[in-house]
């Protein structure tokens, strides 16, 4: 379930992406963040617990929003501008 | 145009934007670095794409000048080396590394100009790192630069003239704002009445900021201590006790912060000596009132310098350049020096009276639980780091970080510090100056591990 609500920017083109394989679309103009937490609300688990994290200051400070893409790279959801064709793989594994 | 010298300006902000166009109005080219793929800082950020809003819908009463700064980098772009979506991730011997993507190189300087500006100073709260919660900055950001709210029924908490922007933000894009939830008492608002002489139009301002809240049906709460957030895999709900009452509001979204912090690792790798704010309890670099460090040829100007304001920001930006041009031998205008100087005082009375209506609640420190997370990276509690000052003797915030992690994650400190530095004060009865100040490390914030080095570039 979406974290996120859009309250404007509904007419901008729709962006395909794929979250966790499933195909999904975000809006021209949408950070990898928002695209995310517009149809789910967790883009990691922490690094220990395992508790699920959805970003916290969203201006890259906090480093509380990485999240992986197909190719094995990370980008900081935040400030990641969405890009067609993204794949993106929210964190499911904690570190230890 | 004056080659001999050759300034850079880490952010492109209000501060760095008005240093900028002041060197290059001497006939400077700058080189101008910022990690934001667009200029305008935080406050005046700019969409990724345009949309329907318009720059009042964005900025709101502060749109004309929005307007001018982003109208006034669109000048000056083709005249200084811009590097957006770039991060300055060291600093030593006159030169700085910044990456921008996969791709770090070696930028030297004459003079240097950081305008690195702020971010929230938060506190942990039981269940601050749930889904849902997010800081106050972050709320607005969500809003601005994106479009969305930050949940369907949003409750705004802590402290600060930002807690009221943005819930009033909130609520005139058409967000369900439940409840603001001021920790400050009633009684530290009578202060504002002293900042009516000082500034009267942003006083005015916030009153109907609270008063519209108000009016459209959102409880408005004062003295405030918040007990936790409530929720499992995502926000539910917050409680709090108010006047020795307990009170719960359902909602699946908090924001939430106790005004700004500096970021100042840029200036602590520059060697700049630090000095300590009492009233922002925090260290802050050493400056002249010209935004002049102890570091010859080193500038600071912004939020970063100290947390006064957007407005402040242009002027102290200006002034850092103007001081610049001085140092160098170039004409520099004294009576325009003159004007920002008196303009940058008086803002600075006034950010002491918001301060008292604002306050830091100090009761925060030995009223927060053992159970609850204080460094989010690292995921190490309070309790954590009350036992390493009571049993080991700590009393250095350095030593704290090297025995328990706090600060040592991938934030560095930017969340946790502010909070570490109260836990670390009130468990061994210091006050917080005398606790220390996290040390800046490179590189200050993570860069890809893959990222590929290119030659100096001058």
């Amino acid at each position: 379930m979406a974290l996120l609500k859009r309250l404007s920017r509904h007419e901008l083109p729709l962006v395909p992406f794929t979250l966790n394989g499933e195909a999904c679309s975000g809006r021209a103009g949408d950070t990898v963040l928002t695209a995310i937490l517009t149809q789910s609300d967790r883009l990691r688990l922490s690094d220990f617990s395992g508790d699920p994290r959805a970003g916290f200051c969203q201006m890259g400070a906090c480093q509380d929003c990485w999240v992986l893409t197909s190719d094995g790279g990370r980008v900081r959801a935040c400030s990641t501008a969405l890009k067609p064709e993204m794949s993106l793989r929210t964190i499911t594994e904690p570190r230890s | 145009m004056s080659d001999a010298i050759r300034p850079l300006i880490v952010g492109a902000g209000p501060a760095g934007i008005r240093a900028a166009q002041t060197l290059v109005n001497a006939g400077v080219r700058p080189v101008v670095i910022d990690e934001a793929p667009s200029s305008g800082g935080q406050i005046y950020r700019q969409r990724l794409v345009p949309d329907e809003r318009s720059a009042k819908d964005l900025y709101g009463s502060e749109a004309a000048k929005a307007i001018a700064l982003h109208e006034t980098f669109a000048q000056i772009r083709d005249r200084i080396d811009y590097l957006p979506g770039t991060l300055v991730w060291n600093l030593h011997d006159k030169a700085v590394d910044a990456v921008t993507g996969q791709r770090t190189r070696r930028i030297a300087f004459s003079h240097l100009i950081l305008a690195t500006g702020a971010t929230d100073r938060v506190l942990p709260v039981p269940g601050w790192t749930l889904p849902g919660v997010f800081t106050l900055g972050g709320s607005q950001i969500a809003l601005k630069s994106q479009g969305c709210a930050i949940g369907d029924k949003v409750v705004f908490l802590g402290s600060g003239p930002l807690l009221y922007v943005v819930a009033w933000q909130y609520v005139k894009a058409g967000a369900n704002v439940a409840a603001v939830l001021d920790t400050a008492p009633f009684s530290a608002k009578f202060h504002l009445l002293r900042g009516l002489f000082a500034q009267p139009s942003v006083v005015l301002r916030g009153f109907r900021y609270a008063a519209e809240l108000m009016a459209h049906g959102v409880a408005v709460r004062f003295g405030v201590q918040p007990a936790r957030i409530d929720g499992t895999t995502r926000v539910e709900g917050i409680v709090w006790r108010e006047r020795g009452k307990e009170h719960r509001l359902a909602c699946d979204a908090v924001g939430y912060g106790f005004s700004l912090r500096s970021e100042t690792q840029l200036a602590d790798l520059a060697g700049c000596r630090f000095t300590f704010d009492t009233r922002d309890r925090a260290w802050r670099p050493e400056r002249d009132g010209a935004g002049r460090t102890s570091v010859s040829g080193v500038y600071i100007a912004g939020d970063g310098a100290g947390i006064a304001g957007a407005d402040a920001a242009e002027l102290a930006g200006e002034r850092a350049g103007l001081a610049l041009l001085d140092d160098a031998g170039l004409p520099a205008d004294h009576a325009r020096i003159g004007v920002l100087e008196r303009k940058l005082a008086s803002i600075q009375h006034f950010r002491d009276i918001l301060e008292s209506a604002f306050p830091f609640p100090e009761a925060w420190a030995t009223s927060i639980a053992d159970d609850v997370t204080l460094c989010r990276c690292e995921e190490i509690a309070v309790g954590d780091a009350r036992a390493a000052a009571r049993d080991q003797g700590i009393s250095e915030l350095n030593r704290l970080k090297a025995l328990t992690r706090v600060g040592m994650g991938r934030c560095q400190g930017r969340m946790c510090a502010s909070a570490a530095v109260e836990v670390l004060a009130s468990t061994c009865g210091r006050s917080p100056d005398a606790v220390g100040r996290l040390r800046a490390q490179p590189p200050v914030k993570p860069i890809p591990l893959e990222v590929a080095a290119e030659g100096e570039a001058a």
